[in-house]
C-alpha cells in the first residue's frame, strides 16, 4: 500500500514536472507571442538588479503599446569565440547579437551577418560621429554601436609611487613582484607587451610576436597571477596592487576602494567597440531592428550606461544631466575616464582579425608562455613522490604474496 | 595518535566545509566586496527575487534537472532489469561496458560528440533549431543513465532470486510480480540514482555548454558567462539557499531511514 502511495506520488510529480515542461516550451514559442532570441555578454544590460530599469521588460511593455506581443527571450556568452562558435555551429538561431569589433570583421567576412535595414533604425543619430563608420564596419552597414571602452592601468594609491605610474612598463616595475595581475586572455595580453615595445598590436611579424612573448615570459616571474574576473576581487582587497583592465569596471572597483587610480599608459592603448549587429539565423529582423533602435533611446541607453558603467557611444547619454551626475557621484573624473580626449598623436587601436595561420602563431605563443612554469620544481618533486610510492606500494605487494604462495 | 587523528579529521572538514561557510558569509554581505565583512543585511537575497535573470534560469535548471532525471530512471530501471534478466553471460559482461562508457568519458567528448550528431541529425531533418531544449534533455538523459543503471544494479543482485518466483507462484502474472515485488525491493537504489541524476544533471556545465541552444540557458551557463565581469553577490545567496535545501533534504532523509530502523 505504501508503495503504491509512493509510487502514486512520484508519477504525480513526473506528471506535473512534464507538464511545466511543455508549459515552458509552449510560452516560448506559442501564444501568440513572437520571441525574439538576444544573445549578449554576460552582465552587459540593465536587467532591473539594485532597482535599476528592467530594459527587457520595458522593451516587451514598448510593443504592447504598439499592439504586439513580444518575449525577448534573453541569453549570455562569455567571449567572442564561443559566440561565434554557437552561430557557425549553425544549429541556434539568434534575433541580435553583441560582437566585438575584430569578431565583427571577421563575421561580416564570412557572411555571418546581414545589411540593416536603418529606415527601422533612426535612433542611429544619437550615436557619436566618431564611433560610426569604424574600421570593422566602414559604411555602418552591419552594427550599430553599444558599448565602447578603453584598456588602461589601474593601481594602488596606497603602495604605488605616483612617478612610477607613466607607461605600461609599471606592469614590469620589479618594485611590485608578486602584486601585478596580468590579462587571461591572449590578445590582451599580449597587446600589453606590444604597446609597451611601440609596436602595433596588429602588426603581422612574427618577430615582434615573439620578443612579445619574451617580455611577457620575464613578466612572468613578477605576476601575481593570469586573471579575468578575479582582478575585481584581488584589487579591492589590496591582494594585488597593479593590473590593466578596462576603464568601466575600474570604476566599478573604484566604488568599493578609493585607493585606487587609473591611467592611460603614454605609448598608446586598446580601444574596443561592442555592436549590435543581426546574424542570418535571425527569424524576424523587423522586430530585431526595433529591438537595436529601442537600445539607442535616451533613456535606455541612460540606464545601460549606469549598470555596466561602459562608456557609450549614445550622444544623448553623454549629455544626459542625469547620467552625467550620477557617474560622477562615483568618480569626479567618471566622464573623463570614460571618454577621455587624448593629445594628437595619442595612439589608440582597435583590435583587427587576424587570419587563421596568425590567430595560430598566437595561440602558440600564448601557451608557450602558459606552459612554461616558473614553479616547475615543486610540481615535479610531487610528481616524483607520487610515482615512487605507487611504485614502492605495488612491488612491496607483488613481494608479500610471491612469499605467500611460496609458502602455501 | 588519537590527538594526531582528531587533528587530520578537523582538517578533512575544514577543508571540505570552510569554503561553503565563506560563501554563506558574504551572502549576508551588505557590500559587494569579498575582502571585507561590511555589515549584516539580507540585500543580495532582495536582489536575488528581483532578478528576473537569475530566476529563469535556476527554473530551466530545475525543469531540467527533474525532467532528465526522470526520463534516466525510468528508462535505467528498465534497462537495469533487463541486463540483470540476460541468459548470456558474455552479452551481459558487454552490454554492461556499454552503458558505462557515457560515465567514463570525459564530459567535453561527450557534449561535442552529442552536439555534432545533433546538428548532423537536425540538418537532415531539415530543423531551423537543431539545438534546444530538447537536445539538453536527451542529452542529460544520456549521461544520467550509467549512474541510475549503476545504483539500481546491487538492488537486483542482492534480492532473493526466489521472491519474484514465490509470487508467481502465488498467483502473480511476471508483470504483476515485478510491480508488486522486484519494485518494492529495489526501490531504494532507484531513489539514490534517480537523486544521483538530479544533482548532476544540477551542476553540467560542460554537456550544456555545447548542447544548448538559443531558448534554453541554464544556471551554469549564465554563471560562466559572467566571468569577463564579476559574479555578483546574489550568487552567493542563491547558493546557499540551495545548499540549505538540500541540507534539509539530507536530515529528513537520514531522519526517517533512522526512524524506519528504530521500528524495525
Amino acid at each position: 500500500m505504501a508503495l503504491r502511495k509512493k509510487l502514486l506520488g512520484l508519477c504525480l510529480i513526473a506528471v506535473m514536472l512534464l507538464a511545466a515542461m511543455f508549459s515552458v516550451s509552449c510560452s516560448e514559442g506559442a501564444g501568440d507571442a513572437v520571441v525574439l532570441n538576444v544573445y549578449n555578454w554576460g552582465e552587459y544590460i540593465s536587467d532591473g538588479s539594485e532597482g535599476s530599469l528592467d530594459v527587457n521588460a520595458e522593451f516587451e511593455e514598448y510593443c504592447k503599446s504598439k499592439g504586439l506581443n513580444v518575449k525577448v527571450n534573453y541569453t549570455t556568452f562569455d567571449s567572442n569565440e564561443s559566440m561565434y562558435n554557437k552561430l557557425k555551429s549553425g544549429a541556434v538561431s539568434y534575433d541580435v547579437i553583441f560582437p566585438s569589433d575584430y569578431m565583427i570583421a571577421r563575421m561580416v567576412k564570412e557572411d555571418m551577418l546581414l545589411p540593416l535595414n536603418f529606415d527601422n533604425i533612426p535612433n542611429i543619430v544619437n550615436v557619436e560621429e566618431s564611433f560610426k563608420n569604424l574600421y570593422y564596419d566602414p559604411d555602418q552597414t552591419y552594427s550599430v554601436p553599444y558599448f565602447v571602452g578603453y584598456v588602461g592601468i589601474i593601481y594602488n594609491t596606497q603602495y604605488v609611487d605616483e612617478e612610477d605610474a607613466k607607461g605600461w612598463d609599471l606592469l614590469w616595475n620589479e618594485k611590485y613582484k608578486g602584486k601585478i595581475l596580468q590579462f587571461n586572455n591572449s590578445r590582451d595580453a599580449f597587446g600589453t607587451a606590444l604597446f609597451k615595445e611601440g609596436n602595433s598590436v596588429n602588426n603581422t611579424d612574427e618577430t615582434k610576436w615573439r620578443s612579445a612573448l619574451e617580455l611577457l615570459k620575464t613578466q612572468k616571474k613578477l605576476v601575481q597571477g593570469y586573471v579575468m574576473d578575479e582582478i575585481f576581487n584581488k584589487m579591492k582587497n589590496e591582494s594585488a596592487y597593479i593590473a590593466a583592465y578596462y576603464a568601466g569596471d575600474f570604476l566599478a572597483m573604484y566604488e568599493e576602494n578609493d585607493n585606487l587610480a587609473f591611467y592611460y599608459p603614454e605609448e598608446g592603448t586598446n580601444v574596443f567597440g561592442d555592436a549590435m549587429c543581426i546574424p542570418t539565423c535571425c527569424k524576424n529582423k523587423e522586430l530585431a531592428e526595433m529591438y537595436i533602435n529601442f537600445m539607442l533611446e535616451e533613456e535606455i541607453g541612460a540606464a545601460n550606461s549606469e549598470m555596466t558603467y561602459y562608456a557609450t557611444p549614445n550622444k544623448l547619454v553623454n549629455q544626459n544631466a542625469e547620467y552625467i551626475e550620477y557617474m560622477s557621484s562615483i568618480h569626479e573624473d567618471a566622464m573623463y575616464i570614460l571618454s577621455p580626449e587624448f593629445d594628437e598623436g595619442y595612439v589608440t587601436e582597435y583590435y583587427h582579425n587576424f587570419d587563421e595561420d596568425m590567430l595560430k602563431l598566437i595561440n602558440d605563443l600564448w601557451e608557450e608562455l602558459k606552459i612554461e612554469s616558473t614553479s616547475d620544481v615543486p610540481v615535479y618533486i610531487t610528481c616524483v613522490v607520487i610515482a615512487a610510492a605507487i611504485a614502492v606500494f605495488f612491488t612491496v605487494r607483488a613481494i608479500t604474496q610471491y612469499k605467500r604462495r611460496k609458502y602455501y | 595518535m588519537k590527538t594526531l587523528s582528531r587533528a587530520f579529521m578537523i582538517l578533512v572538514f575544514g577543508i571540505l566545509y570552510i569554503p561553503m561557510m565563506v560563501l554563506v558569509l558574504f551572502s549576508f554581505n551588505s557590500s559587494k566586496s569579498t575582502g571585507n565583512f561590511t555589515g549584516f543585511s539580507f540585500k543580495w537575497y532582495a536582489e536575488l527575487f528581483r532578478d528576473s535573470a537569475t530566476f529563469i534560469a535556476l527554473r530551466n535548471t530545475l525543469i531540467l534537472a527533474a525532467c532528465s532525471a526522470i526520463l534516466a530512471t525510468i528508462i535505467g530501471t528498465l534497462a537495469a532489469v533487463g541486463i540483470y534478466k540476460m541468459k548470456n553471460k558474455y552479452l551481459k559482461a558487454s552490454i554492461n561496458t556499454v552503458t558505462n562508457i557515457p560515465m567514463m568519458n570525459p564530459d567535453i567528448v561527450t557534449g561535442i560528440s552529442m552536439m555534432l550528431l545533433f546538428v548532423f541529425v537536425g540538418g537532415m531533418l531539415g530543423l531551423e533549431d537543431k539545438l534546444s531544449f530538447w537536445t539538453m534533455l536527451i542529452a542529460h538523459t544520456t549521461f544520467n543513465l550509467p549512474y541510475v543503471i549503476l545504483s539500481v544494479m546491487p538492488k537486483l543482485r542482492q534480492m532473493d532470486v526466489h521472491l519474484p518466483e514465490a509470487a508467481m507462484d502465488l498467483g502473480c502474472t511476471p508483470l504483476q510480480a515485478f510491480f508488486k515485488v522486484e519494485l518494492h525491493t529495489i526501490l531504494p537504489g532507484i531513489i539514490t540514482g534517480m537523486m544521483m541524476a538530479f544533482t548532476l544533471s544540477l551542476d553540467d556545465f560542460v554537456i550544456s555548454f555545447f548542447t544548448s541552444g538559443s531558448d534554453f540557458q541554464t544556471l551554469p551557463l549564465l554563471i560562466y558567462s559572467m566571468t569577463k565581469k564579476e559574479v555578483t553577490p546574489d550568487m552567493y545567496a542563491l547558493s546557499t539557499i540551495m545548499m540549505t535545501a538540500i541540507l534539509i533534504l539530507m536530515l529528513l532523509t537520514n531522519i526517517r531511514s533512522d526512524k524506519k530502523k528504530q521500528v524495525k
